[in-house]
């Protein structure tokens, strides 16, 4: 069997012929394996899901209880059979209960990274590398152009302009599953123990989270009457209620954003951000790059973001790569690269 | 906190996307109050423009990046991020422990002094070395600040007013004594944060803060009291301070400022060597050919050029029609009325004037009206074929003392044309056909109450070719964003360009944003020499607009 007898891309999503099951379509399909729960890769309405416990839960608060018609729970490293291939899900890093999935057929293995992160981060498991032959890696942040800062110094950052400016409220825009959580945490580690305040969207998402074991602290959803009180506070929301009226009723707020994009001055402009924090829940080019080499794969598929470059540095590196051209990728997460044009 | 370029840099960085006023004067404030000398001081010459690093080139920089990267890694992450400083300093590559990493990032003290001694041929080790040992901020700031590249948006007035508040001084304290202090300002720093003498103003010429004027509104004439003001013509030419003196060699020394008290000696050094008294006056620096005074066209010819030709001085004069007299000889005259001070600026001006400065008129007027009929039409009032460069009316209170600043209640300008609005340039796209390759379709706006720039009008036409070439370079050099064919310019409070619109009439219209409809507008002139933060306000559009409904609706 050869590699792309086992797993390639079709406008539904990945699709591996001999068990006849999608990894993370993009559209409705009688069999999905879902890689994490942002709504790009977990999309409701399939017949059946294979997913970890965490994926399924999130899809549950997201789309409510009857988001696909049966559903089973992958265990971490644990094979499971369907049909002649064998599956299995291993942490990547990137929110809670984000797997990648190797999957196993005729002495060839093929490891479906979904998104993936390295950097440290307590609200998750770690990226655990799998060996395989075919790694199919995302590059989101494929441009030697994305080193990613020490998340402490980006929380400094924040914690500076409350000092400097008491009297403003930081309004902070973080993606409501995965970015939020693991901010608040990094706030919370670096000692700041006031209440935080989050916007009406996060809040389930939030206490799934501390459900799950993640301890944020004292977190209060901003009440609508209350909106005007808030300064000298921090407040977190998603991206796009910071340029909202929701945001502009908050005392001379402080326009915060954080997001691996904000590592590039015009982009942050072009959203009117005031304090770029540059936290990501993907790996940066130097931690794709290293996982690369890790996972020792001498053959790469890039996919969702700047895949040229990746591929050039493979080949560069003398390992055999190529672009893989998924559509409809990058709309959740950090992949929003389309949203943030902004017209003048 | 460590005093390096990288805490510099974190600065600029945060300079650079502050846009407030006041946050801008919290965050330098704080980095002054935190920062060590000399290092501080280093930084206050690097945001007041005293510090110039003309070494290094785009190529250069290009060439060490080359030295290390794949090319083609390059081009994608330049044709992604759009500026090379930025992504140079992004894609640098970091040495973990390798040679440079251990050495401790340059201070912006360090910098200075290597490149002033540093051979061309040393210069890409040395910044090879520098960029080792910085982080990524602190490489994007190196190489915007050698480059000559770097736009915060933050003027030399906003940088010693946060000096200023680093104690119980004024920002025209630090002003009195700037021109004449030396690198790296350690007696200022003192003086700012209360434990150290004022420092001495060894400069014989130094600059003394403008006094300048509110514009007249109608009800202000039933207020006022005519036999209160004398008036003049506002010349439609550059506003200067003139001082100049011997210094401790006693050497003379002149100089002539800006009312922002940019040093602009060097643009007129025809006027410059020819004066030659002890003291300082206020007044319009003006092209006189044959004693009349040329249009602001002309004078334009001589700013923003690198050299000025002998030919350039001797085709278009400078002179300057003194307004003001702020020191007579070592004595310091702004406390005195104006009438006292007019009294010793004649005779200031009878024994040091010269052929090329002369006594602003003084307009006889006994009422409101008999002062219209001069503004109406100031060449039957003695004007003649001057008139064309008469943009107004100047009206001063007799009893007034020359105080810094905008004084309430003191001075007062009234406009020639009140179809007029200093702008600022926001956006500009490019033309069609033959203008094609220039950005030459501008959008502009004026200041909201708060502090926003909101778009009013777009003009395509009203300047020269020449004009239009100034402009389209003004554009590329000041892009800070890209939407497709529209380029979005640097327009700050700080920063940005005033251009001068003229119109035919001015409606309210739901169809623009900005809630008015201009007609015909036009470039008709560009204020280089404006700070941006003193263009028009919408509060003037909308008197326009009350004015224009109440004379409709009036039966």
């Amino acid at each position: 069997m050869r590699p792309h007898e086992l797993l390639h891309p079709t406008p539904a999503g990945l699709y591996c012929p001999p068990a006849d099951l999608y990894i993370d379509p993009v559209r409705p399909v009688a069999r999905a394996l879902i890689t994490h729960g942002h709504a790009d890769h977990a999309r409701a309405g399939h017949g059946a899901v294979l997913a970890t416990a965490e994926t399924l839960d999130i899809m549950s608060v997201r789309y409510g209880e009857n988001f696909t018609q049966s559903r089973q729970v992958a265990i971490l490293g644990e094979a499971i059979r369907i049909g002649s291939v064998s599956f299995s899900f291993h942490p990547a890093g990137h929110v809670l209960g984000s797997a990648q999935i190797a999957v196993e057929a005729g002495g060839i293995r093929i490891v479906a990274s979904g998104d993936y992160k390295r950097a440290p981060d307590r609200t998750c498991r770690a990226f655990e590398p799998v060996r395989c032959d075919v790694f199919i890696t995302e590059a989101t942040f494929g441009l030697p152009v994305f080193r990613h800062p020490d998340t402490a110094g980006e929380v400094a950052k924040l914690l500076s302009s409350l000092a400097l400016f008491p009297e403003r409220c930081h309004v902070i825009g973080a993606y409501a599953l995965g970015k939020a959580q693991r901010l608040i945490a990094l706030i919370r580690d670096a000692g700041y123990e006031r209440p935080i305040y989050v916007h009406g969207a996060m809040e389930k998402l939030i206490a799934f989270y501390e459900s799950s074991g993640v301890p944020l602290g004292d977190i209060r959803k901003v009440a609508a009457a209350e909106r005007k009180t808030l300064k000298g506070e921090l407040v977190v929301c998603p991206p796009s209620a910071i340029q909202d009226l929701w945001a502009r009723q908050l005392p001379d707020p402080v326009t915060a954003f954080a997001s691996g994009w904000m590592r590039i001055r015009s982009r942050a402009r072009q959203k009117g951000v005031e304090l770029p924090l540059i936290v990501s829940d993907h790996a940066d080019w130097d931690d794709l790059c290293a996982t690369i080499r890790e996972v020792g794969a001498p053959e790469i598929w890039v996919t969702h973001g700047q895949e040229d470059a990746l591929v050039r540095w493979c080949e560069l590196n003398g390992i055999r790569a190529r672009p893989l051209r998924l559509a409809g990728y990058g709309d959740d997460g950090e992949a929003e690269t389309e949203s943030v044009q902004a017209a003048p | 906190m460590r005093a390096d370029l990288n805490s510099f840099a974190w600065l600029l960085d945060r300079l650079a996307y502050e846009p407030r006023r006041n946050g801008k004067l919290a965050l330098i404030t704080d980095y002054f109050r935190q920062t060590p000398d000399p290092e501080r001081g280093f930084a206050l010459a690097a945001m007041t423009g005293q510090l110039t690093f003309a070494n290094a080139k785009a190529g250069l920089i290009r060439a060490l990046i080359a030295d290390r990267v794949d090319p083609e890694l390059f081009a994608l992450s330049y044709d992604y991020v759009g500026d090379l400083s930025e992504t140079v300093a992004l894609m640098w590559p970091v040495q973990h422990g390798g040679a440079g990493h251990n050495r401790p990032p340059p201070t912006l003290a360090d910098i200075v002094e290597a490149l002033a001694k540093t051979d061309k041929r040393a210069l890409p080790a040395l910044l090879a070395s520098w960029l080792d040992a910085l982080d990524e901020t602190g490489r994007w700031a190196l190489l915007k600040l050698i480059t000559g590249g770097l736009r915060i948006g933050v003027s030399a007035r906003l940088a010693k007013t946060a000096l200023a508040a680093l104690g119980n001084l004024q920002p025209d304290d630090i002003e009195e004594v700037w021109h004449g202090l030396e690198l790296p300002y350690a007696a200022l720093f003192a003086w700012a944060e209360g434990h150290g003498q004022k420092p001495e103003a060894s400069d014989p010429a130094p600059f003394r803060p403008a006094m300048l004027a509110h514009p007249l509104e109608d009800e202000d004439f039933d207020r006022l009291d005519p036999a209160d003001f004398t008036a003049e013509w506002k010349w439609d030419g550059i506003r200067v301070q003139a001082a100049s003196g011997l210094n401790a060699q006693g050497l003379r020394i002149t100089r002539l400022y800006s009312r922002t008290g940019e040093d602009i000696s060097g643009s007129f050094p025809d006027l410059a060597e020819r004066i030659a008294f002890d003291g300082a006056i206020d007044g319009e620096l003006l092209i006189l050919k044959d004693r009349r005074v040329q249009s602001f066209n002309v004078l334009q010819q001589r700013l923003n050029r690198k050299t000025v030709s002998a030919k350039l001085m001797a085709e278009h004069p400078a002179h300057i029609r003194a307004y003001d007299i702020l020191f007579d000889g070592t004595e310091d005259v702004r406390p005195l009325p104006l009438a006292e001070r007019r009294a010793r600026l004649e005779a200031f001006v009878a024994r040091h004037g010269g052929a090329r400065v002369d006594l602003s008129t003084q307009l006889s007027f006994d009422s409101w009206e008999a002062l219209a009929a001069c503004r109406a039409d100031p060449a039957s009032i003695g004007a003649g074929p001057d008139a064309d460069a008469i943009e107004g009316l100047m009206l001063k209170r007799r009893d007034a003392p020359y105080l810094p600043g905008r004084p309430k209640g003191l001075w007062y300008k009234w406009k020639r044309d009140p179809s007029l609005l200093d702008c600022v340039l926001m956006y500009a796209q490019r033309g069609h056909g033959k203008r094609s390759s220039f950005y030459s379709d501008f959008t502009f706006g004026c200041w909201r109450e708060d502090g926003v720039l909101v778009p009013v009008g777009k003009a395509y036409f009203g300047f020269t070719d020449e004009e239009l070439a100034q402009l389209d370079r003004f554009v590329r050099k000041n892009t800070i964003n890209r939407f497709g064919p529209v380029r979005e310019v640097m327009h700050s409070a700080e920063a940005g360009l005033v251009l001068e619109v003229a119109f035919e009439g001015i409606q309210r219209s739901a169809r623009h944003k900005s809630g008015v409809a201009m007609r015909f507008p036009r470039i008709s002139r560009i204020r280089w020499d404006k700070p941006t933060r003193e263009a028009d306000r919408m509060a003037t559009i909308e008197a326009m607009l009350t004015k224009i409904e109440a004379r409709a609706s009036a039966p």
